[in-house]
This record gives C-alpha cells, sequence and structure tokens, in this order.
C-alpha cells in the first residue's frame, strides 16, 4: 500500500476555509498534508485524526514560523502568500485566531493583497488595450476575477464586523 | 485610539500573564489557565497583539538570552497602569450588573 499521494487540485482564493477543511477531512481520513506546490497537495500517512490542518495568508516570516512551532504547531509549507501549519491533535486544538479582530485583521490582509494585485492588472490592462499585441483582455480579465475575489473577501469580513458589534 | 477604550478579552489576559517574564506558549497555557478553559488564546491571534502591544509600549520584548530561542515579553509600567484601570472598570461593570439584577 503505498503510504504518499499527490492530488492536484484548485482552490479560489475567498475558498481558503474550504481549502482547509478539506485538508483536516483528508488528515481525518489519514492522510496529512506533507508539503504543497502551486495547485498540488503531497499528502503522507497518518494515523486517522491525528493532525489537525490550519492555512493562512502570510508574508514569509522567519519570526512567526518559529513562533508557531514554538506553540506545538508544525510548519508544512508555503505556497505564494500561504503558510500551511498543521498540529497532532493530541496536543489540543488547532486555532490561529481566537477573535473577531483578528480573523477581520486576516481577511484585511488578503483583500488588501487582492487589491493591490487586481489594480496593477486594471492599469496594465487598459494600457496593453492601447498596444499592437492587443493582449489587454487577459489582464483586464485577471483585474475582473480579482475583484470579485476581493468582494467576496469583503462579503466575509461584513459579517463579522456585525458580529463585532455585539460581541469581541 | 485613546488608551480609555476597554480592553479585549485578549488582551486583558496577555496582559495578566505578562506580570513576571514569559514566553508565547506560556501567556497561552497562562490565560487558559487562568479563565478555566475559557479563553483559549490562538497562535496567529496572539502573536499579532504581541506584536502590538509592543509596539504601544505596554509591554516589551526582553533580550533574547544565549541557547535559548523564545522570545520573551514582560509587562511595562504604562501595560501595569492600564492593566489597573481596566480592573477598575470591570469591577465597577461587574458590581452594577450583580446590582441590579439582585433587584436593589
Amino acid at each position: 500500500m503505498e503510504s504518499r499521494k499527490t492530488i492536484r487540485k484548485w482552490f479560489w482564493v475567498w475558498d481558503f476555509e474550504k481549502e482547509e477543511a478539506w485538508l483536516n477531512g483528508m488528515a481525518q481520513n489519514g492522510w496529512v498534508l506533507e508539503s504543497v506546490g502551486f495547485c498540488s497537495y503531497h499528502f503522507v500517512k497518518c494515523e486517522p485524526g491525528e493532525y489537525s490542518m490550519r492555512l493562512e495568508m502570510h508574508p514569509y516570516d522567519e519570526a512567526y514560523v518559529q513562533f508557531m512551532q514554538d506553540t506545538g504547531a508544525e510548519f508544512v509549507g508555503r505556497m505564494m502568500m500561504w503558510i500551511y501549519f498543521r498540529k497532532k491533535t493530541a496536543d489540543g486544538e488547532f486555532d490561529l485566531f481566537s477573535d473577531i479582530d483578528s480573523k477581520i485583521s486576516h481577511l484585511d490582509k488578503i483583500g488588501k493583497l487582492l487589491g493591490i494585485i487586481g489594480g496593477a492588472n486594471l492599469l496594465i490592462g487598459i494600457a496593453n488595450t492601447f498596444s499592437p499585441a492587443r493582449l489587454g483582455w487577459i489582464n483586464l480579465l485577471c483585474a475582473t476575477l480579482l475583484m470579485y475575489s476581493l468582494g467576496r473577501i469583503h462579503g466575509k469580513k461584513e459579517a463579522l464586523e456585525k458580529e463585532r458589534i455585539l460581541h469581541e | 485610539m485613546p488608551d480609555s477604550y476597554a480592553l479585549t478579552e485578549s488582551t486583558y489576559y496577555i496582559l495578566l500573564s505578562l506580570l513576571s517574564p514569559q514566553h508565547g506558549y506560556g501567556i497561552m497555557q497562562q490565560t487558559e489557565e487562568m479563565s478555566r478553559g475559557r479563553v483559549r488564546l490562538a497562535a496567529g491571534t496572539l502573536y499579532g497583539a504581541l506584536n502590538t502591544l509592543c509596539d504601544k509600549g505596554w509591554i516589551i520584548q526582553l533580550p533574547v538570552e544565549d541557547g535559548s530561542r523564545r522570545k520573551e515579553y514582560k509587562l511595562t509600567d504604562k501595560g501595569k497602569a492600564i492593566l489597573t484601570k481596566e480592573v477598575a472598570r470591570l469591577k465597577e461593570l461587574a458590581d452594577n450588573g450583580e446590582r441590579i439584577l439582585k433587584g436593589e
């Protein structure tokens, strides 16, 4: 029986919670993420439910990864701006954010990045529309998609902000 | 933001944990212990809060000792003053709540 496998899968940026849930489901079934590549996930066999997984958009920062490791989490890998962590379930519950404010600031971070890349694509797209290559539509398509992502992330943020009026 | 605003539960317990020097994981454990398991600080939340509190000067990061890679933090005088004020504010809230619920 194989002890390793790779799955190719694509998640939209606003579906990062779904991605996390999928990775946790895999771990529940005895496959824990070992490393991550572009649209590819490499798993290794583990005891079913041995690990829980979390992912976070965070610019890579040695000090942060060290901090996470000190609290019992393992650094699995990073892809683009995302960092993947896992922790043995026996070592206690594993969450990255425990209050509404930090969840909102995480979404803010994602939103800012989408906004910057989206804005850049929009400008390049407009500039390229007048160039002889006529490839501007590719950038404009990217910009549209990124702006849509931004909207989805903003929606999640608004829901949390509503909650924060009453709770912490 | 004025320093007179209410503290969040996370901030309150972080400050309370730092009367004596403590590293991140220690703060998480102490908070869970003090609140009898009710408040659990997640690592990402704690990391962000520690950086903000250092920037505000309510806590400081202690020089890292040789052979230890864990950063330790400690409450400053400013942090202690804020914590003291917050305890008084919370006491007022709790006292008023109790008094009115008892129907005095």
